[in-house]
Formats: structure tokens, C-alpha cells, sequence
């Protein structure tokens, strides 16, 4: 049988659902990857008291820093904490930190970005210079000035990290909307009498949706390693919060006597931030496959 | 061109005296007396009413930012609470170690990130472009202070190659540079493989091995001046995730640079620096892209049209 032939013949064969669905996911292996990861992190995170051996806060001071073993399969901390269930529930408080973050920024730059696309002139004009002035600030150091002023906390950091994060989907909702406002549809809508305010979050933004679940999937990364970042400093979750970055922090100070107190947290921020970026490239693939 | 400049050029002033008012205005937004938190909690109360007056605490808000600028483009952004020392020359002493640390991080993402997205753009599809693919994504979700703590771990404390903190010798640099460069060599492999196989797809490429140039001259006479767009936009417009990437690593390796400055600041409430550092800071950021637009610009005419 020619080549020719057998592509002939597979074409006539039905297909079953499951080998389309098979092929379909193939094709896209960074999507199933990127979400096979993060599904992972949600999954410890919803079943953290299940999954986890011991409570997080738990101290054994005659089993201090020991190495991972059938009982502490990451070993333990300075005050005997098990790590293994501190990495555990820290995936509830980096999962927490990606909601508030991601959706405080998206909630307010979003609708900043559609008035300025939509509206255009001097809306345009002051809402881009003030996300201009942001996007200037580098992430951390923006961040750092803000935790100055509100104080070190768990709440006060996400909040940081979501006002640095505002200006991206500003720009990007402003940018959509810019094109969306010159199609047909959205002149007929106005041509129709529908208002501004309709057209814009009716028409403009149903339409963005792509873009923007795309570019939260990327910030989400983003804000893992910030929220590290910040906890790492002592300028995010403080004591004895089981965050990833507070958690590396203390096992900085256990270098060469127990190496085991960084290197799972830091594991974790990496698997979640990989997962993030890995889906949030496959979702951009399937969303807006022109980029 | 000079109509693209000129829009920048008016953009620029703008950007920088937005950046300065959110500064001054976040510092004012501290709960309690400015005067007393700019001057210490230790300082006595004729040291506060000086602040106060320097500060023009007395006169409206604007007056108060007018003062401000004035001041800061004079180089006078008060005296550290901490040191008791001029916060101008406690930066300036402090920046060059920033500097060499961002040169040498850039240095090492150019030698290796240009290479492999080379290498990775040539073998497209083949197992060098998934290995360097693969790295490079692992490369920019690594948190680079983790992996700043787990090679002191392997090469400080276990091995004792290379020095655990502080700055000194050209050792001191290795780690504090694989920290930070990380980021920026992921990028520019990544650009310069997408950019890569955009010129490589050209008409003017099978021409050249049509003429019978062999893929060796191709890629050094074509593909190295197309490497160049990657590497000023990662250099150029990367160098605000470098500064803040520098605040971590700094802070992880003892490293005397401004991005350990502000850390500290932040952690003895030291407001006049954290002011000082802030703004200096993302200016510094600010006028490097700007620089880095025009580079960009004049290498490739297309952006300067759209």
C-alpha cells in the first residue's frame, strides 16, 4: 500500500471520539502539560489536610532538621516542622496570592483599559500616562515602596503585587479594544443606539476574553515568583505562615547543615510557575493562534 | 526617525515626574507625622522640626512636590536615618556595585543566550532546539533567588570553590551573576531563536545558498545582525526586571549594591533612603529604555513606522 493509500484510508476509517480527542491533545502537549501541572498544585492544595502527614505548624524538638526519610518524606525544619506538609498547605497560600493578585489587578485594569480604548482622546490620554508611570516602576521595587508604606503582611503584599500588575492588562484590554471598536458589529451596536457603557463591556469585552485569560494565566507566574520574592525578603507572609518564599528564607540560614528546608519550596515555586507559563503558552496557541 | 524621537523625547519628562509624585506622594501616605518619620524615631524634636521645615510641611501639597524635585535634582534627597550619612553618597558609593553586577549578568545572558538560540533556530524542531526550549522555560520560571541559595549550597559551603557572601574579588561575581543572569539569557535564547528562524525563512537567505554560500557564512553574515534586535531589546527594555531581580540576588549574596540598600531601608524604616533609592532606581530604568527604543529603532526601521 502506497502512502497515498494509506492516508486515503485513514481518512475513510470512522474515527473513534476518544483517538480525536487523543489526537487533538497531542497536538497541543504544552496546553496539557501547563495544565496537568497546575491541576496538580490545585489538587494539593483543595486536599492539602488529606495529603499532608502532620499540621503545617506542628513542632517536634527531638526531630529537628533531619533529613527526608518514610516518615518525613522532605525531612524537617529547625523547630522539627515536617516540610513535606509545610510545602503542602503553602500550595493553598501561593494559590490564594494568584486569585487576590490576579483578580484585583484584572477587576481594575481591565475596565481602565476598555475606557481608554473605547473612549479614546483625554480618558485615553491620563488613564495610559498613569499606566505608564507603573510600568516604569521594575515589579519588586514598586512592590517594596508600597510594603514600606502599608506595613509587612500576607494581604498588604498580594495588594502590591496586583497594583504592579494593573498596567499589563490596561494596556492590553486598551489595545483590544482599539481593533474591536473598528468592527462591524460594534458600529452596528452603536449604529443600534446600544450606549457606550453597553458596547464597551457588552460587545468589546465579551470579545477580549481570549486575550485576557491568556495574559492572566502568564501574570499568574508572575505573581508566584513576586509573592517568593517579597516572602523571602520578610516583606509578604510572615511566621510561621508555611509560604514557599518565607519558607526558603528560613532554610538560608541552614545552608550546609540542611539543605532540604530550600530546596522543596523552591521546587514547588518552580513546578507552579512552570505550569503557569507552559499553560498560558498553550492557551495563547489555542486562543490567538495569529500570535 | 526624528519624529519617533522627538514623540519619546516629550514622553520621557512626563514618565519621570509621574514616577516622582508617586514616590514623594507614597511617603506622605505613611500613618502619623512625615516630619518624624523622615527625620527617625530617635531624633530629637529640633532634628524633626528641621525636617519639617525642609520637608515645607507648612505649605500646600504642590509647593511640598516642587520642594521635593528641586531637592532631588540638586542630589539632595536628605540624610539616612540609619547611617546619619547623606543618602546621595550612600547610593553613588553603593550604585557601581549594582552596575558591575547587572554588566557582567547581561555579559553572560549575550555569550550563551545568543548561541543557543541560534543553535536552537538551525535545528528547529530537532532535539538541540527542545533541550535549549526546555531550558530556557525552566530558565524563566526559576525563582533566581532559590537558585542563588542552592549553588552557594553546592559550591560555597560544600565544595568551598567560590566565596558564600559579599563582594571583592572576580569569584565573588560567579554566583551572584548565574543568579541574576538566568532570566535575561532564557529571554535572548528565546528571542533570538524566534527571530532566527524568521530570517532564515527569508527570500534573500535562499538566495544566498542558491549563490552557493554555505550555511556556516549564512548564519555568521545574516543571523549574527539579526541577533542584534534580541539582544539590545532584552538588554534595553529587560533592565527594570534586572534591577528588581538585583534587590533579591543582592540581599541573598550580602551584595553591597543599592538593591541590599533598599532592603535594609525598608527593614530600619529608613524613609529618606528608601526615597532616594526608589527614584533613582526606576529613572535609571526608565532613561535605559528609552535608550534602548531608539537602539531598537534605528536597527530595525519597521518599529519606528508603527
Amino acid at each position: 500500500m502506497t502512502a497515498a493509500e494509506e492516508t486515503l484510508s485513514e481518512m475513510d476509517a470512522p474515527r473513534s471520539r476518544t483517538s480525536i480527542v487523543m489526537r487533538w491533545l497531542l497536538r497541543r502537549a504544552n496546553l496539557v502539560l501547563g495544565a496537568v501541572l497546575v491541576g496538580l498544585i490545585v489538587i494539593v492544595a483543595i486536599f492539602a489536610p488529606m495529603i499532608a502527614t502532620a499540621q503545617p505548624d506542628a513542632q517536634d524538638l527531638m526531630n529537628t532538621l533531619s533529613a527526608p526519610s518514610a516518615i518525613h518524606w522532605f525531612g524537617t525544619d529547625n523547630f522539627g516542622r515536617d516540610i513535606f506538609s509545610r510545602v503542602v498547605y503553602g500550595a493553598r497560600i501561593s494559590l490564594l496570592e494568584v486569585v487576590i493578585s490576579v483578580g484585583i489587578s484584572c477587576l481594575v485594569g481591565v475596565p481602565l483599559g476598555l475606557i481608554a480604548g473605547t473612549l479614546g482622546k483625554r480618558a485615553d490620554q491620563i488613564i495610559m500616562w498613569i499606566m505608564d508611570i507603573l510600568f516604569a516602576f521594575p515589579g519588586i521595587i514598586l512592590a517594596i515602596l508600597l510594603v514600606s508604606v502599608l506595613g509587612a503582611s500576607l494581604f498588604n503584599m498580594m495588594l502590591a503585587i496586583a497594583i504592579f500588575s494593573i498596567p499589563v492588562y490596561a494596556r492590553l484590554s486598551r489595545n483590544v479594544s482599539l481593533g474591536l471598536k473598528e468592527m462591524e458589529y460594534v458600529e452596528a451596536a452603536t449604529a443600534l443606539g446600544a450606549s457606550i457603557w453597553r458596547v464597551m463591556f457588552d460587545h468589546i469585552l465579551r470579545n477580549s476574553l481570549g486575550p485576557i485569560i491568556v495574559q492572566s494565566t502568564l501574570t499568574a507566574g508572575t505573581v508566584v515568583l513576586a509573592a517568593a520574592s517579597l516572602s523571602f525578603l520578610g516583606l509578604g507572609a510572615q511566621p510561621p505562615t508555611p509560604e514557599w518564599g518565607a519558607m526558603m528564607s528560613d532554610g538560608r540560614n541552614f545552608l550546609g547543615v540542611n539543605v532540604y528546608l530550600s530546596l522543596f519550596p523552591g521546587l514547588a515555586v518552580t513546578v507552579m510557575v512552570l505550569g503557569f507559563n507552559i499553560l498560558g503558552d498553550g492557551l495563547r496557541d489555542l486562543l490567538d493562534p495569529r500570535s | 526617525m526624528k519624529t519617533y524621537i522627538a514623540r519619546k523625547l516629550l514622553a520621557l519628562p512626563l514618565i519621570v515626574l509621574g514616577v516622582s509624585l508617586l514616590v514623594f506622594l507614597a511617603i506622605r501616605m505613611l500613618p502619623g507625622d512625615p516630619a518624624r518619620m523622615m527625620a527617625g524615631p530617635e531624633a530629637p524634636e529640633a532634628a524633626v522640626e528641621a525636617m519639617r521645615v525642609r520637608l515645607g510641611l507648612g505649605q500646600p501639597l504642590f509647593m511640598q512636590y516642587f520642594g521635593f524635585v528641586v531637592h532631588a535634582i540638586q542630589g539632595d534627597f536628605g540624610i539616612s536615618i540609619r547611617s546619619n550619612l547623606p543618602v546621595a553618597s550612600e547610593i553613588a558609593n553603593r550604585f557601581p556595585y549594582t552596575f558591575a553586577l547587572a554588566l557582567t549578568s547581561y555579559a553572560m545572558a549575550i555569550l550563551i543566550g545568543v548561541p543557543a538560540g541560534m543553535a536552537a533556530a538551525v535545528f528547529r524542531n530537532r532535539w538541540p532546539d527542545q533541550i535549549v526550549m526546555l531550558l530556557a522555560i525552566a530558565g524563566a520560571s526559576v525563582a533566581n533567588f532559590w537558585l542563588a541559595l542552592m549553588a552557594m549550597n553546592y559550591f560555597a559551603v560544600e565544595l568551598h570553590w567560590l566565596p558564600l557572601l559579599g563582594a571583592g574579588s572576580w569569584k565573588h561575581y560567579i554566583l551572584p551573576t548565574i543568579a541574576l543572569g538566568t532570566l535575561p539569557t532564557a529571554l535572548i535564547a528565546r528571542m533570538t531563536r524566534s527571530s532566527m528562524i524568521e530570517v532564515l525563512s527569508q527570500d534573500f537567505i535562499r538566495t544566498a545558498r542558491a549563490k552557493g554560500l554555505g550555511s556556516f557564512a549564512i548564519y555568521r553574515k545574516h543571523a549574527l545582525r539579526n541577533a542584534l534586535i534580541p539582544i539590545v531589546t532584552i538588554v534595553g527594555l529587560n533592565f527594570g526586571s534586572i534591577m528588581g531581580g538585583a534587590v533579591v540576588t543582592e540581599s541573598v549574596f550580602n551584595w553591597p549594591g543599592i538593591g541590599r540598600l533598599l532592603v535594609d531601608s525598608v527593614r530600619y524604616r529608613d524613609y529618606p533612603m528608601i526615597e532616594g533609592v526608589t527614584l533613582l532606581a526606576v529613572v535609571s530604568v526608565v532613561v535605559v529604555n528609552f535608550l534602548a527604543e531608539m537602539a531598537i529603532a534605528a536597527i530595525n526601521p519597521r518599529i519606528r513606522l508603527t
